[in-house]
């Protein structure tokens, strides 16, 4: 039985340093969601809409560029506003890294991190095999769903936009919805929807194909070993090259487009291996996504995810032994 | 050897994969194709195109819901048998105001409500259908008239028909809906006086027939009729008799 994650961060940095980026990141989550509900609760109208779409301070529109892809494959033409929304957002995540929307906004989130949190805590063993690329044909499905029935079709049962649209109008019964993703990530399989299921992740992983921001074990000569970093990251498998690559000549930046730039690394490590950089800082190894998957450029996010599950699925059991 | 074992396995796992979730995605398709059966009483907003196209365009974002001013507008909710988060009003609890700016099609950022809608009284919600004629108190003889009175198109939407009561020597004042005129706000609806209204709006496609092309409208002239002309079709059946061509 080993310490809780984060303890030795904590004794060596102190609780708030060790807690900076979660806070951070919590505070992010909140806030939109606070951006949105002062509208319809307070009278203050920042932000119309919901994530979906929404237009701030009547002038900037956003659109959730996933389900514009979805109503363009269903056969519609969409207006001027809904494009030039789509356009600002995937230029947007594009920069700060596609999956920064899984952790920094995403509602959704909070409910799997719980799960994952109270998963630890109780000892859930084992866990359904579901492979880590399964969001790719997800990905796929939802797409091919949308144009041979001519309908939007994911967004009928998507827990991600059900969520936010229930809190800032009403949910109804989509809170079975949200209860069974909980459920699902709590007893069927750890991560199970963000870190497996969820095409919307896998959307914005293929967005953060070449993102600029990432994270990086810059000071990675300095690791003890202690694992905390791959047993609170969402995606263990993004870490290991970066961190443990030197030897191999890979560099210290984690290019994998699966990471979701939470930050939860950079505060669990007791002695400050991981930073946010620039995926060009000095060290980078540009070659690393390629040598992943040598196929071609248009289906590097789905080779990449498909060759790396097997070695993702023995991290995954070789970190829960050892725990 | 070990190459040939990783790519059985690599294989396998995607056609378990693929498998799997093409399950899913059959049963998406089919929950797809019952979500287009929207319940009759519950009404798109102005501009909205016909049910499946706009179940393509909507992004679901509640735009129209917030515009507009009379908060007659909902976005669906999970388990209420209309497709989640699109926008929708019941007539009788709520009909369309007709702002003649439209902000809920202005609002709009896909075009699932058609911004080519700039006139309010161009807007086909639907269509109001005089569904019961045992209640209506108009056809018992009574001058209620209230739908008549709340049809913001008064006189060209709804007009009394005067006939004679068979019941009695006074007239009676038959509400006649003029589909071509009929915006489907659903005031009248919302203003029938019954318990539950005589007078309903209902989708277009549900209320209205639709004509063969080949039926000349003799009144309109001949140049009203759609098809080829009925001469044509008479004449391959050994024709008719003089006195009718």
């Amino acid at each position: 039985m080993r310490a809780r994650i984060g303890a030795e961060a904590t004794r060596a940095k102190g609780w708030l340093a060790a807690h900076r980026w979660l806070l951070a990141r919590r505070s992010t989550q909140f806030g939109v969601l606070a951006l949105f509900l002062a509208g319809p609760h307070l009278g203050y109208w920042i932000v119309k809409g919901n994530l979906s779409y929404s237009l701030t301070l009547g002038v900037l529109p956003l659109a959730d560029p996933y389900v514009l892809m979805q109503s363009l494959m269903a056969g519609h033409s969409p207006e001027r506003n809904a494009i030039v929304g789509a356009a600002v957002v995937l230029v947007a995540y594009f920069l700060v890294g596609g999956r920064a929307y899984c952790a920094w906004v995403c509602p959704v989130n909070v409910v799997t991190d719980t799960a994952h949190w109270l998963r630890a805590r109780v000892g859930v063993p084992g866990g359904a095999g579901i492979s880590r690329s399964t969001r790719y044909w997800i990905l796929a499905m939802t797409l091919a769903v949308a144009s041979t029935t001519g309908s939007i079709a994911w967004e009928l049962v998507n827990p991600v936009s059900m969520l936010h649209r229930g809190i800032i109008f009403e949910i109804g019964a989509g809170w079975t919805v949200i209860g069974a993703v909980f459920l699902l990530d709590l007893f069927v399989a750890g991560r199970a929807w963000c870190g497996r299921l969820c095409p919307v992740g896998a959307f914005y992983s293929v967005v953060a194909l070449c993102s600029p921001l990432r994270i990086a074990a810059v000071r990675r000569d300095r690791c003890n070993d202690c694992a905390d970093c791959y047993a609170v990251c969402p995606e263990p498998l993004v870490i290991r090259p970066a961190l443990k690559g030197g030897d191999d000549g890979i560099g210290p930046v984690i290019l994998s487009p699966l990471c979701t730039n939470c930050g939860r690394c950079i505060d669990v490590c007791p002695t400050d291996v991981f930073a946010f950089a620039s995926r060009f800082s000095k060290g980078a190894a540009h070659d690393q996504v390629h040598r992943d998957s040598p196929g071609s450029t248009g289906a590097r996010p789905v080779a990449a995810g498909v060759g790396t599950a097997a070695r993702a699925e023995r991290a995954d059991a070789a970190w829960s032994q050892r725990r | 050897m070990v190459e040939a074992a990783t790519r059985r396995q690599f294989l396998l796992d995607a056609a378990r994969s693929a498998t799997s979730v093409a399950l899913l995605g059959g049963g998406l398709a089919l929950h797809t194709g019952q979500a287009r059966a929207l319940p009759p009483t519950a009404l798109r907003a102005p501009g909205a195109r016909d049910e499946p196209e706009f179940l393509a365009a909507c992004l679901r974002c509640g735009m129209c819901v917030r515009e507009c001013p009379y908060q007659i507008l909902d976005l669906a909710r999970l388990g209420e048998h209309i497709a989640v988060g699109t926008p929708y009003f019941v007539a009788r609890s709520g009909p369309c105001e007709m702002c003649p700016e439209i902000p809920c099609v202005k609002a709009c950022p896909s075009g699932a409500l058609d911004p080519e809608l700039t006139d309010i009284n161009r807007a086909r919600i639907g269509v109001a259908v005089l569904t019961d004629q045992d209640t209506c108190l108009n056809f018992l003889g009574l001058r209620c008239e209230v739908c008549y009175r709340a049809c913001p198109l008064s006189d060209k939407a709804i007009t009394l028909e005067p006939q004679q009561n068979p019941r009695s020597v006074h007239a009676i004042f038959i509400p006649t809906v003029h589909a071509d005129q009929c915006t489907g706000c659903g005031k009248c609806e919302h203003a029938c006086v019954l318990e539950s209204a005589a007078i309903r709006v209902l989708p277009r496609r549900l209320a209205k027939g639709e004509l063969g092309g080949h039926y000349p409208r003799g009144w309109e002239g001949e140049a009203k009729t759609d098809g080829p002309p009925l001469g044509d079709v008479v004449g391959l059946l050994g024709g008719m008799p003089e006195a009718t061509t």
